[in-house]
């Protein structure tokens, strides 16, 4: 676990944060967070729930319409400068310059956090080396791949040892070793050197892999928040979920399944779903009411609680697989 | 957006990663370098008969044109300033330092000095080209110098007013439509004619009124009178309008572009 102590200061402490874009919807809806010191917080959403708002806010590149946010002990809306000295942030886009080399970026961040000139050169080296991005460091961002542009683009985050550190999406679009490579980081700086890092994601599993708590947002509201392990044990039941061979026959097997369960949204188009009320016990009971209605079906599949589940259950979306909202088609982020 | 007192160390590390940037480009670099001297040797070259038309200064036609490849590079790096500009927003490199305790007027300013810097080198290398080629600057070394502290002011201006188009567009490719009023403005000027000699009357009538005409008499009176108050006063009052109408548009665009506490 985290190197979190309960009588630290917390390092985010938001009460009723608020963001309304002029003639938009509320963006970001009275949200509450508590993030403690040296925790890895992961916060998901579906597509347009506030998620990147909220960060925006946090990291002081947008001001609050109403409510208040305390980053690392400051006020964003009066210290956004002390703020700022104090976090480390890599948003959805890694934010380079393609003609300038790896070394000159590090160079710059370290120049505009006031690092000595002695210890900026060795902060340099050490990130470059950590990152595993000394032999390209000469050469011009143009010519790094995906992984090298997000992995120096968290090096110059670092620059300065943040103590909290804000991650919106940060291995979206990585190959896997990049991506294990990006993880092994996080969980090392929050486990060794205690800083406080918050996580947006799209990926489930790399929000379950890593994070200590999670808070789901949708819609701008926070709608459900604790560890993996509880929100999965809130969802609590598995569920079933099986797919009519003819689709009129939907309705009819949708009956039969009512029988052992509460209806849950599918994560297949056309299946019908539900969270079994007895567990597991019956299975087989299901098989042979689907007979006896005269229902045949093409598939069969018993879903043990996930966080895919949870995020479902709460916000009516599948993150998992389908990248977005059921309703928009779009990407999730 | 609160507007903070710049820090001067900051100004200077991203006005270098301006300049080094700008510099180590040769896509950009050898254009904005070479075009203007090409341009200068095609005028001393290609339409030295005009240095022969009644009423012409007492100068070689060659040193009446010296004056062209300054006021073209200050206006190419302004487009230049401002595109990179508008790529540090669309690539997301402008929030990325706005997440540095680095004020908005630093990284602004600082980016306007990247383009002072570059041009500082090139007009360095055309100076070092005109005597080369036998230009005779009538002011001296301390004339060549007021010229190039001309042409940076006015470039700073002039990037300035890039940079606001920048900022409210996002755009590169809007920013490099920029282009061609630049070339507008320098040739509807007294580029190549005292404006008393220019015969078309609309002609006349604007590089009267175009305010470049202004800036490259203060130039080339540096090269071919020496020391011309009056005339320096004119271009100064150029620059130095410039400086400050792209300084104004820059920071308000900046004001209005960024949310940041």
């Amino acid at each position: 676990m985290s190197v979190t102590t309960q009588s630290q200061p917390l390092a985010i402490d938001v009460r009723s944060l608020t963001r309304v874009f002029k003639d938009g919807p509320r963006a970001v809806d009275a949200i509450n967070l508590e993030v403690r010191p040296g925790e890895i917080y992961g916060f998901l959403g579906p597509n347009g729930a506030g998620k990147s708002t909220t960060i925006l806010m946090l990291t002081t590149l947008l001001p609050p319409t109403s409510g208040t946010a305390l980053v690392a002990g400051h006020d964003i809306v009066q210290e956004g400068r002390h703020v700022r000295a104090a976090i480390g942030a890599a948003l959805q886009e890694a934010g380079l310059d393609p003609l300038l080399s790896g070394r000159d970026h590090l160079r710059l961040q370290a120049a505009l956090h006031s690092l000595p000139g002695r210890e900026r050169a060795q902060r340099v080296d050490q990130l470059l080396e950590q990152f595993g991005l000394s032999e390209a460091a000469g050469r011009k961002v143009i010519g790094y791949s995906g992984g090298m542009k997000r992995r120096l683009d968290l090096a110059m985050s670092l620059i300065h040892r943040p103590r909290v550190l804000f991650l919106d999406e940060p291995t979206t679009g990585l190959d896997p070793q990049s991506r294990s490579a990006i993880w092994t980081e996080v969980r090392r700086l929050a486990r060794e050197e205690g800083v406080t890092v918050f996580l947006t994601t799209q990926y489930l599993e790399e929000a379950d892999a890593l994070s200590d708590r999670i808070g789901i947002i949708d819609h701008g509201k926070i709608v459900a928040e604790g560890t993996p392990e509880f929100l999965k044990a809130d969802i609590g039941r598995p569920s079933v979920e099986a797919l009519a061979v003819n689709p009129e026959d939907s309705s009819a097997l949708a009956e039969v399944l009512a029988q052992f369960g509460e209806e849950v949204p599918a994560r297949s188009k056309g299946s019908i779903a539900v969270r079994l009320s007895n567990g597991t016990v019956d299975l087989a009971e299901i098989v042979r009411a689907i007979d006896a209605g005269g229902l045949r079906i093409t598939a069969l599949n018993l879903h043990a609680p996930t966080l895919d589940d949870v995020f479902l259950a709460k916000t009516g979306y599948s993150l998992e697989g389908s990248g977005g909202s059921p309703e928009d088609g779009t990407d999730g982020s | 957006m609160a507007l903070e007192l710049p820090n001067v160390a900051h100004m200077a590390y991203l006005s270098r990663r301006s300049a080094v940037r700008a510099l180590s480009e040769p896509a950009v670099m050898l254009p904005t370098t070479v075009f203007p001297l090409i341009f200068f040797g095609v005028l001393a070259g290609g339409v030295s008969a005009a240095g022969g038309i009644p009423g012409f200064p007492d100068a070689s036609y060659k040193d009446f044109v010296f004056a062209a490849p300054f006021v073209q590079i200050s206006l190419l790096a302004a487009v230049s300033t401002a595109t990179l500009f508008a790529s540090d927003i669309e690539l997301g490199f402008l929030d990325r330092l706005l997440l540095t305790p680095a004020s908005s007027v630093a990284i602004l300013v600082g980016h306007l000095m990247g383009a002072a810097a570059v041009v500082i080198v090139q007009a360095s290398i055309f100076l070092i080209v005109g005597l080369i080629v036998g230009v005779h600057i009538e002011s001296g070394i301390l004339g060549a110098l007021l010229l190039a502290v001309l042409v940076v002011i006015l470039t700073v201006g002039i990037s300035g007013i890039g940079t606001f188009v920048a900022l409210r567009t996002g755009s590169p490719e809007t920013v490099q439509g920029i282009f061609p009023l630049t070339f507008a403005l320098l040739f509807l000027s007294s580029l190549t004619l005292p404006r008393d000699l220019i015969e078309a009357d609309w002609f006349r009538l604007i590089a009267t009124v175009n305010p470049i005409s202004y800036f490259i008499e203060s130039i080339r009176s540096l090269i071919i009178v020496g020391w011309d108050a009056e005339a320096l006063a004119r271009g100064f009052l150029v620059a130095i309008g410039a400086l400050a109408v792209g300084l104004v548009a820059s920071v308000t665009a900046l004001r209005g572009k960024v949310e940041r506490t």
